[in-house]
């Protein structure tokens, strides 16, 4: 459950977020999208406190964002580029998010370590590994403390397919166990068997949220692509 | 043949000459009863125990000797034993707390305007001077340990002071804790041979005035000021040691007006200045060592004609100082670690001469405070420029045959 | 906290850079020590390249590997972790991998070579040294988000420490040399990590020298009991406060 309320923030000229409020339930999977630059990964940020919000207010399961750390044990965060000190091999990475986590090991969720056949690459440093091993790694960290809300940031740029579709069914595992997951990707394509809400955001301002349906047959279209084009035209 | 007639002789004289003897257990127990019975060449020997008899004066030529040093005591109001005559032998006692005066020098043992008196294997302990001289000749000072305690100057005394006297030997003596450990002046044709004097509160070693005398073989350590000597010629030093004499004002030799003299073969260690010429003018330094000096030398521009050879320099931080670019010394043949030059003909001698005074030297000259800096990279910096385009530093003071390896003294 | 310091250290101690800097440390002290029969000579030799090149590399790699964290600092913040702990676990890691890497490059030559108090000192100094320039650098480079000038920022900050302020102290020395500015000179220069570090290994080197001007100065304050301690508190606010400051900006900061 994430609660977004008035939230505005600058970088210098550029409002990166216009009074942004939203809320976000659980049990959802929500596509965060819009055009490059439009406050989409800023959203995120603050959401994580990576970024501090100007004006406004996030609440993520009741706990405010501002000055505080312990929300984020409940919150995979996949992010867009996935870089790690070069000299620490897999193992140590998972070892150390791990050791810092705290879980205990009945508690992990290494679906997606298995599934990404990630055991056979655990000494190899991170400084040697291609974009998408590291996109699995990140996606593997994301899932692994089973948090109840899932940020993804671009989850499949650089997956190959065979791991996109092995991350859009665990995706869709994780929706279904009640989770609220939000995915930030500018290829609709790729969500709308995903989703069940659209975020839609330009300019730092929040032009629509609707529920997938809702948006199909307000527009009349059966693609979700289209569907937003419309809405946008409509504007 | 003529020694056995010797031995004839002085077995003569021994007959002729009485011993007294002074103590609880004897007939006399009082040193002044004894040496008012004594007649010349007689012996008034002292049996261990302390002796408070105020001043003893010794008036006629006689030995008075101490058995197991019997200790003379001063109370803190006299002078001790005050010697009045010729061939008088002062040996084997304790002497101490003589009396202390801003007016006159009091002193433990002293000796007034006469000749061929010895002063042998004596302790003096906290006296105001230790053993005075004034007006002597022909006197031998020797073995004799002397202490005292005070620590400002002016409530102290010097250890071994010589005042107008000629053709003294000093020779054997420790003397700390005194204002100067050796002090003449106005003394003439004396040897000061392996005396040690350390810990005193001003000088190890101070004399002025005093022409033709030899230092030979002695040591100086930790004095509050090191040594001084001022406005004398024909100074003639070898085989000294000037030890870690540490301080702004502290030298291992600083030598004021010296004309004339030889320094030669002593060694300078860890001192803050190791020597330092003020007016001074053909003195010959050579075959000393200088290791781990502050300063090695510093010659101030009123020296002259100063020959500068044969020594190695070792370790200091500067090893030349001077506070003008007139150079009237001459600087040859020395061994200087921080030399960086080279031998391509193999005769031990360095192919280009050596720059003694560093740059940063003369600027610390200037500016002391400058010290704070020494050895930053700035300051490194700028000594390399001065070696490649020297615009501070005398040009014209230079080795220019600086050796290649120390030399072995 | 302990743990995270411990990966963070882990890695740097794999970094090349640091291996080549202990190295690099290693190979200079061998051949200074075997080229120098005089092992205080030795140990001033060696005391001008600490002094120029640890604040230098100790600056540089960290600004650089700060820089290079970035993205992995964003991991960490996205974790349930307070930022206050990334911070000093960066701080500490950073730190003690270049304290590690000069105590085995400088150190085991020096213990090899001339043990004694005035090796132990250049430790101390070597580590404190370390320690000032890596807090230094965690302040520039979380200040500026450019990595250039970041880079030329930790550059300035080593030349202001090793070159700019001494010429500065100089220039005053000259300026007022017919003022009694002793006092306030040694006040000015303990201001300086760099100097301090300086000043203390002459006290133990050039002990002959520092007693003619400084018996009344120097040795007075550096030497005294309350100097050594004020030298040390010095030396040790130069650690904190440069890191409280970066802490606070990092706390606020937008990654």
């Amino acid at each position: 459950m994430i609660t977004v309320d008035a939230v505005s923030k600058s970088f210098g000229k550029l409002k990166a977020l216009d009074n942004i409020s939203i809320t976000c339930r659980s049990g959802e999977c929500i596509a965060l999208t819009g055009p490059n630059g439009s406050g989409k990964t800023t959203l995120i940020k603050s959401i994580l406190g990576m970024i501090v919000p100007d004006s406004g207010k996030i609440l993520v399961n009741g706990e405010d964002v501002a000055g505080g750390w312990k929300y984020r044990e409940g919150i995979g965060y996949m992010p867009q580029i996935g870089r790690y000190p070069d000299n620490m091999t897999i193992g140590q990475v998972l070892d150390m998010i791990k050791d810092m986590r705290q879980t205990p090991a009945a508690r992990l969720d290494e679906e997606l370590i298995r599934a990404f056949k990630i055991p056979s690459l655990l000494h190899k440093r991170m400084g040697t590994l291609s974009g998408g091993t590291r996109q699995k790694v990140s996606a593997c960290l994301a899932f692994l403390f089973q948090p109840d809300v899932l940020i993804l940031d671009e989850p499949t740029a650089g997956l190959d397919p065979v791991s996109t579709e092995i991350l859009k069914e665990k995706i869709v595992r994780e929706t279904d166990k009640g989770k609220l997951i939000l995915i930030t990707s500018h290829v609709l394509s790729d969500l709308e068997e995903l989703v069940s809400e659209v975020i839609y955001m330009q300019d730092g301002k929040l032009c629509f949220h609707k529920q997938i349906e809702r948006l199909l047959s307000d527009t009349k279209e059966e693609r979700l692509g289209r569907a937003i084009a419309k809405v946008m035209s409509g504007i | 043949m003529r020694c056995l007639l010797l031995i004839c002789l002085l077995m003569v004289g021994t007959a002729h000459a009485h011993t007294i003897r002074v103590g609880k257990g004897q007939r006399i127990t009082s040193i002044h009863r004894a040496i008012s019975m004594a007649v010349k060449g007689d012996t008034v020997l002292v049996d261990k125990g302390t002796y408070k008899e105020g001043n003893i004066i010794v008036d006629k030529p006689i030995v008075l000797k101490g058995l197991n040093q019997p200790i003379l005591d001063g109370e803190g109001k006299h002078e001790i034993i005050s010697v009045k005559s010729p061939y008088v032998v002062i040996e084997g006692f304790l002497v101490k707390h003589s009396g202390y005066s801003s007016v006159t020098d009091i002193a433990g043992i002293k000796i007034y305007n006469t000749h061929h008196v010895t002063v042998i294997n004596n302790t003096l302990d906290n006296n105001f001077f230790g053993i005075y001289a004034q007006g002597a000749k022909h006197c031998t000072i020797t073995d004799n340990h002397l202490t005292a305690y005070s620590r400002a100057t002016e409530l102290s005394g010097n250890g071994i002071h010589c005042w107008k006297s000629d053709s003294m030997t000093i020779s054997g003596n420790r003397v700390s804790g005194h204002r100067d450990g050796i002090y003449f002046e106005f003394v003439t044709h004396s040897l000061i041979e392996k005396n040690i004097s350390a810990s005193n509160n001003r000088y190890g070693l101070h004399f002025m005035f005093s022409h033709n005398n030899t230092y030979k073989s002695n040591t100086f350590r930790k004095n509050g000021a090191g040594v001084a000597v001022m406005f004398t010629r024909n100074v003639t030093m070898l085989d000294n040691l000037f030890e870690e004499n540490w301080g702004d004002a502290a030298y291992g030799i600083l030598l004021k007006e010296i004309s004339d003299s030889r320094i030669e073969h002593n060694r300078f260690v860890n001192n803050t200045t190791a020597i330092y010429m003020e007016g001074a003018s053909r003195i010959n330094v050579s075959r000393n060592a200088f290791t781990g000096n502050g300063w090695a030398l510093k010659i101030q521009a009123s020296c002259m004609d100063n020959h500068v050879s044969n020594n190695n320099f070792t370790g200091n931080t500067f090893d030349v100082a001077t506070n003008g670019s007139l150079v009237l010394n001459v600087f040859n043949g020395n061994y200087w670690d921080k030399y960086e030059g080279y031998d391509l003909n193999r005769d031990r001698k360095g192919d280009v001469p050596y720059h003694p005074v560093s740059m940063y030297a003369m600027i610390i000259e200037r500016y002391p405070p400058s010290m704070l800096l020494f050895r930053s990279f700035m300051v490194t910096l700028l000594e390399k420029a001065e070696r490649v385009i020297p615009s501070l530093t005398p040009e014209a003071l230079k080795d220019d045959a600086p050796l290649m390896k120390p030399i072995v003294l | 906290m302990k743990k995270m310091t411990r990966y963070v250290m882990a890695d740097i101690l794999r970094n090349r850079i640091v291996i080549a800097y202990m190295l690099f440390l290693m190979v200079i002290s061998f051949s200074i020590f075997s080229l120098e029969d005089n092992t205080s000579k030795g140990l001033l030799s060696l005391l001008n390249i600490v002094l120029l090149i640890v604040p230098l590399v100790s600056l540089i790699f960290s600004t650089i590997y700060v820089y290079n964290s970035a993205e992995f600092i964003e991991l960490l913040v996205s974790q349930p972790v307070k930022r206050k702990v990334i911070w000093t676990s960066l701080f500490c890691g950073l730190a003690v991998a270049l304290c590690l890497a000069f105590i085995v490059g400088v150190g085991i030559p020096v213990l090899i070579y001339a043990p004694g108090v005035t090796g132990w000192i250049m430790m101390a100094c070597g580590c404190l040294l370390s320690a000032v320039f890596v807090s230094l650098a965690l302040w520039g480079a979380v200040k500026i988000r450019d990595k250039a000038k970041g880079i030329g920022l930790a550059i300035m900050i080593w030349l202001l420490f090793t070159l700019l302020f001494d010429g500065l102290i100089l220039w005053l020395l000259f300026q007022f040399a017919d003022y009694p500015i002793e006092n306030g000179m040694v006040a000015v220069i303990s201001l300086n990590p760099v100097d301090l570090c300086r000043i203390f290994m002459l006290l133990f080197l050039d002990m002959s020298a520092l007693m003619g001007y400084t018996g009344a100065v120097f040795k007075q304050f550096f030497g005294s009991v309350l100097g050594m301690i004020v030298s040390c508190m010095i030396m040790v606010l130069w650690v904190i406060i440069p890191f409280l400051l970066s802490l606070r900006i990092f706390n606020r900061k937008d990654l």
